[in-house]
Order: C-alpha cells, then structure tokens, then sequence
C-alpha cells in the first residue's frame, strides 16, 4: 500500500511532446507507471517511447481508462490544462508547471473541490511510491520502499532528506512534494490524512519551510488526528522579511510565517524538528522507539475519510494575517 | 513585483478610484514646479520600496512652494533603511475629516482573496490589527463569482453612515477589487482612505503588489519596475534566470532549489557561519547559470568563502561541473571554494572536476563546516 499512486496508476502526460515531458514519460515509463497515454493538442496519433499520443485529455481516457494526469506544460497553459484533466472525468491531477499565476490557481482550486476531484501542485516535484509507481519528477534512484511516508513542501530538499532516510535503510511507502506555491491543490493536512489511513505508513516525515500557516495547521491536525510517529524539517530559518526565497509561497510577512513561529507551534504539539536534513533519520528512530515503548498510544479522534475530501475550513478558522498596512 | 505609490495610485485612477491629484519628481527643482503648478499647501512623498519611510522622516507636509524646495531636497538622497529615495510624489494635501483602510491579499488558508475594510485606518493599522482584530471586517471572495455589489455595500457601512459616503466607498471597493484581478495582484491597498469637509471620499494613499508569475501578460505594469530602486545583484540575478537575495555574511551559497537553498543556509547559521546569500540556479542544468551566479557572489566584497551544494534529480551534475570549471576559468575566484555535488551522473562530474583540485565534501553538513572554517581562515 501507499498513498495516492500505485501498481492501479493508468497514467496520461499532458504535454508529452515537449522537452520535459518527453523526457519524465520515458523515465516514468521505466520506472515501471503504467504509463498508457500522453497529449498535445494537434499531435495525436504519434508516439513518444512508445506511449501513444492523443489531441485530448477526454480521447485518451476514451481509449485507455487513465485515471490519473501529470502537467508538464507552459506555465501559460497550465490552469487550462488542469480543467481539460478534470473535465474528463481524472481524479487525480498532478501539476508539475512551475510560474502558474496565483489568480489562475484561486479559480482552478476552487474548481477543483467543487468537482471533487483531487489536485497536487503545481510547483511541485510529483510523488513516488517506491517499486510502486512514480508520477512527477524525483529521481528514482534516491528511494527505496518501506514504511516511511514524506510529505514536503519543496523539491531537492526533499531528495536531501529521502537520500539521508535511504541511507539509514529507513525506506518510504510514498514521497510526496506538495509544492511551493502560496496556492496548492494538495496540503499537509490531505497527506497526513492519507498516511495516517494508509496501513502501511509507520511513521511521518514532514518537512515544511517559510511562509503561509500550513505547517501550523498541520501541527494542530497531528495532535488531534495523527497516531503514528512524526518528525518534521522547517527550512528558512535565516530568511529575512518580506524577501521571497525562491519559491513564490516562500516569504515572510507581516510578521507571519516565519520558521520560528512553525517550529514553536510544532514543539508545542511533541512534534521534533530536526536541526538538519541528516539528522531526520537519527530523530525518527528515536520517535518510533519512543512509541512503541509507550503503554497509552494517543487515540485519534479518527475522521480521516472527512479530512480526506477537500474541505474549506471554517471561517472560525480565520487568516491570523494582519492587513498589510503601515506605510506612511 | 513592487511598485511605488505614484505608479499604484496611476493604475488606481484608471480604474475610477478618486486619488488626490499630483505628479512624480526626480529632482527638487521638478517638485517645486509641480507644487508651483498645483498653488496649494503639499505633501512631499518618498518613492522608495520599505515601510516606515513617514516615521523615518520621507513624508512632509509644505505650506508652499518655497517649503516644497528645502523639503524635496531633504528627502531626495535620503536615506530610508538602507535604500535610497530617488523620486517623490508631490500630491495635494487634503483636509481629512476620518481615515478609513481599505486591503484585499491573497488568503492562502481559505485559498480565496480576502477584502479587509476598518473604520480605525492610518498608520496605526497593524496595532488595530493585533489589539483590536474586531475592529477589522473581512469579507472572503468566490474567485469564480467575484465581488458581488451587495458585498462591497455591507463594507462600506462598516466605514460609513452616511449614504453618500457609503455609496462612494461601495464603489471604491468595488474597483479596487476589479484592479486587484485584472492586475494579478497579491495584495492592492487604500490606507488611508479618506473623507475630506466637502464630504468626498477618496484614496490617500495607494499600495500594489503584482504576482511575479503573472508579469508576463501584465505588460504596463511590468514596464513600472524601477531597477533602480532594488538592489542591483538581485537586478542582475533575475536577468540572469537565478533566484537571489543578499544577506549580510561572509559565506557565498550556490545551491539548486528553493527549500534547499534556504536549509543550506540555515545550516551555515547553525554552525557558526553567517551566510552572504540566498541563491537558487533553479532547476535546469544549463551550464551558463553556474557562471552567472558565481560572477553575482563574487560581486559581494564581504563573500570569504564559497559554498556549492548541488543535489542531482532532474539537475545533472555533469553539467554544473562543466558550469563550474567554465566559471573558474573566466572569473579566477581568489576566494575559497568548496564542493558538495550528490546525485544524478556524480561521476561523470568527479571526473570533469579532478584536475581541479578543489576540495570537495560528502555530505551537506561537511561541506558547511569546510565552508565556515575557509571564510575564518580568510578573515
């Protein structure tokens, strides 16, 4: 078992024929995803590594029942792209585009939900389940399968920490790269749901960074929700304010955000945050024995299947972000 | 993407949202004759990319011209933490009965924009905020739907009672939301907006900031970045396709991703180390970006020791080897060097390296060390 992808995976690539997408199809393919179409509008009929091509999302799931999508095209066509997937009728969509609006994602998540379909990214590296299938863009050679479940908000630090766990023989059930961007179809909380049910999942490696409350909210998720041990990475410590590091979601402002304010809130929960990538599997370890030594395991209030589908959060809820106000 | 107060409250024109009149200056001798133009009492407005600039002494008030002369020569040259005012806006000064504030940013928990409108406006807002958080009403948008008319009316009468003024600040909002999505903003602002004696209801102030991603079919906003007014490595960063932000220590970082980029320098941090940067060479393995970022650190004088720390996925090392021994060549870096280079074709990229001779590290965390230690030795 694993979360979200597996050996039932029919997969379709959305913009095959391009540099990054002919090139992913293949390594996907090889990788062992069934990997069963790809499309570009007005390419159909043609071939990349053997995958049969189609002019539409809706021709190709006609023709081979793919039940989950990968985006690797133009940011400018992105949004479009998620629609066509959705529309015909994909469930699962991973959007892999890096640079998509903001005002373009606000619309399309919304649509998203409404379609209960589910979307992961964009500005994201995919997900792998090892030996299983791999949807995306991490390389295969880093992971090995086990019973570690990795939900990060990142691309390569999440290869520094799958590579440190690979190391230590401590292998994954699912990793999993939600993306960077201020608006994502996939949280935290939707993959601690999914690891937390997923029975082969042991344990849960999160690894979060600067900005948004995400990781926040996680932290109040686990405590009320998650049974099995957690061990989470924040990165940015150094960053200053109001500088976006890279990543569109990745800034500090107002005051909001900052790894300070993640870690705290993280601790408060019994959640260990680890000083550095390579000292999660040491921490992890640690986390697992801790646990199963304890003579009371926390009981989770199990709503898991509730969690799972896409729900806004009640307005109770609300932004802690203060207007942005202030400068005269 | 930033844009200064003039250029927001252009875009804000129009859209139809009344702002006091005004023009841009460059020089003093240019503000005088903007203030001699308008013949009434001014106010003389640093154009600079930080908060704070009125309590750091950027905006005046000058009864006249003359006063508008010592005070445009004040403030431009000033200096408003650590950045240089290059242009004011000399606007009218307005009689102001009540100030009022008016937001809309991107609510990334409820994933929709949210509006935020308060009575309590003016330059005490985020104290409002955080003492008072009632005194501010948020009203959460369905970006499929948009601002119903309605919605902007029960805004406003959390702002005014009287009718007409309700109606002018309804219709404000309404505009400021329709700038906020046709401009891609991630956050548009009125603070403050103001109701003058004749019972006008306008926009004192005016602050816009647009989606980087979306810049590319924004071109009139686009065509309003002031290089000038940023600072020039991360100018030059950006045309060079590198994500860059100076710091202020003495370890330069070249790393590949965001989240990556920023654990690295953490780490610098936990270890005893300050870091020089933030510097992403993204995701590609061009090799060119190598040499650009090595040329952009360099061009930091406090920089004692550099730091490459490559993870190969999609990235081939092979290539940033290639990058590193072309930047090498070019640029001959008298400061220390160490490299950490794991993944994809790591062999390929030891063997392009081995006539180098620059020391090399296993992990992240060696490579930090190494790095700390190099920049001590040279200080």
């Amino acid at each position: 078992m694993a979360i979200f992808i597996d050996k039932k995976t029919k997969l379709v690539v959305q913009g095959i024929t391009g540099r990054d997408g002919a090139f992913h199809a293949e390594q996907m393919k090889k990788y062992g995803t069934d990997v069963v179409a790809g499309v570009t509008p007005g390419k159909g009929s043609s071939k990349v590594a053997g995958i049969p091509v189609y002019n539409s999302v809706e021709e190709a799931v006609a023709a081979t029942g793919a039940n989950t999508s990968v985006i690797y095209v133009p940011p400018t066509f992105a949004a479009d792209a998620i629609y066509e997937a959705i529309d015909a009728g994909i469930k699962l969509v991973v959007c892999i585009t890096e640079g998509v609006p903001v005002n373009d994602m606000l619309k399309t998540v919304e649509y998203v939900k409404a379609k209960g379909a589910r979307l992961i990214g964009p500005n994201c590296p995919g997900l792998i389940s090892p030996e299983l299938a791999k949807v995306g863009i991490l390389p295969s050679t880093i992971v090995k399968k086990g019973s570690v479940g990795v939900v990060s908000r990142s691309g390569t630090l999440t290869y520094e920490a799958i590579w440190a766990l690979t190391l230590a023989d401590m292998g994954q059930t699912t990793c999993i790269g939600i993306g960077g961007d201020p608006i994502i179809g996939t949280n935290f909380i939707d993959c601690l749901a999914a690891f937390e049910a997923d029975p082969n999942t042991k344990s849960i490696v999160m690894i979060g960074e600067i900005g948004g409350s995400d990781e926040e909210t996680a932290a109040t998720f686990i405590k009320e929700h998650v049974t099995k041990p957690v061990v989470a990475f924040i990165a940015g410590q150094t960053a200053p304010a109001d500088k976006r590091m890279g990543h569109a979601g990745a800034i500090v402002s107002g005051g909001a955000g900052t790894a300070k304010g993640k870690i705290d809130a993280l601790n408060a929960v019994g959640i260990p945050v680890a000083g550095s990538p390579t000292e999660i599997p040491e921490l992890l370890k640690e986390r697992i024995k801790r646990f199963s030594t304890r003579s009371t395991r926390p009981t989770a209030k199990t709503v898991v299947t509730r969690i799972a589908t896409p729900a806004r959060p009640a307005k109770a809820a609300a932004p802690k972000r203060k207007p942005a106000g202030k400068h005269k | 993407m930033k844009v200064h107060e003039y250029q927001a409250k252009q875009v804000f024109a129009k859209a139809g949202i009344p702002i006091p009149p005004g023009d841009v200056a460059t020089t003093p001798h240019e503000a005088v004759e903007i203030a001699r133009k308008m013949n009434r009492p001014v106010m003389i407005k640093a154009q600079v990319h930080v908060g704070g600039r009125g309590k750091a002494g950027g905006v005046q008030y000058a009864e006249n011209a003359e006063a508008a002369q010592v005070l445009a020569t004040k403030i431009i040259g000033m200096d408003i933490k650590g950045l240089k005012v290059k242009k004011v806006l000399v606007t009218a000064a307005e009689e102001i009965l009540s100030e009022s504030y008016v937001g809309i940013i991107v609510d990334r928990a409820q994933q929709r924009p949210v509006i935020m409108v308060s009575a309590a406006g003016g330059v005490d807002i985020e104290e409002v905020a955080a003492k008072t958080p009632q005194k501010i009403h948020k009203l959460w948008v369905d970006p499929i739907l948009g601002l119903r008319a309605y919605q902007a009316r029960n805004l406003a009468a959390k702002l005014y009672r009287d009718p007409g003024q309700m109606r002018q600040a309804a219709d404000i909002i309404m505009k400021l939301y329709d700038v906020f999505w046709k401009a891609d903003a991630t956050l548009a602002e009125i603070n403050p907006l103001v109701t003058t004696p004749g019972g006008k209801v306008i926009a004192l102030d005016a602050k816009l900031n647009i989606d980087d991603n979306s810049l590319y079919r924004q071109p009139e906003i686009a065509a309003m970045r002031d290089l000038d007014a940023e600072v020039p490595e991360e100018v030059k960063a950006r045309e060079a396709d590198l994500s860059y932000v100076k710091l202020d220590g003495n370890i330069g970082c070249v790393v590949n991703g965001a989240g990556l980029a920023m654990a690295t320098m953490d780490l610098v941090k936990r270890y005893g180390g300050e870091p020089a940067n933030f510097l992403d060479i993204g995701g590609s393995s061009n090799p060119q970006k190598v040499v650009s970022a090595l040329e952009i650190i360099l061009s930091d004088p406090n920089v004692k020791a550099i730091l490459f720390n490559i993870f190969g996925g999609i990235t081939r090392l092979d290539d940033v080897a290639n990058g590193i021994v072309a930047a090498f060549a070019q640029l001959k870096p008298s400061v220390p060097v160490v490299i950490r280079l794991t993944g994809t074709n790591e062999k390929e990229a030891t063997k392009i390296l081995a006539g180098m001779k620059l020391p090399t590290a296993r992990t992240l965390d060696e490579a930090v060390k190494t790095a700390i230690e190099m920049a001590k030795a040279e200080a």
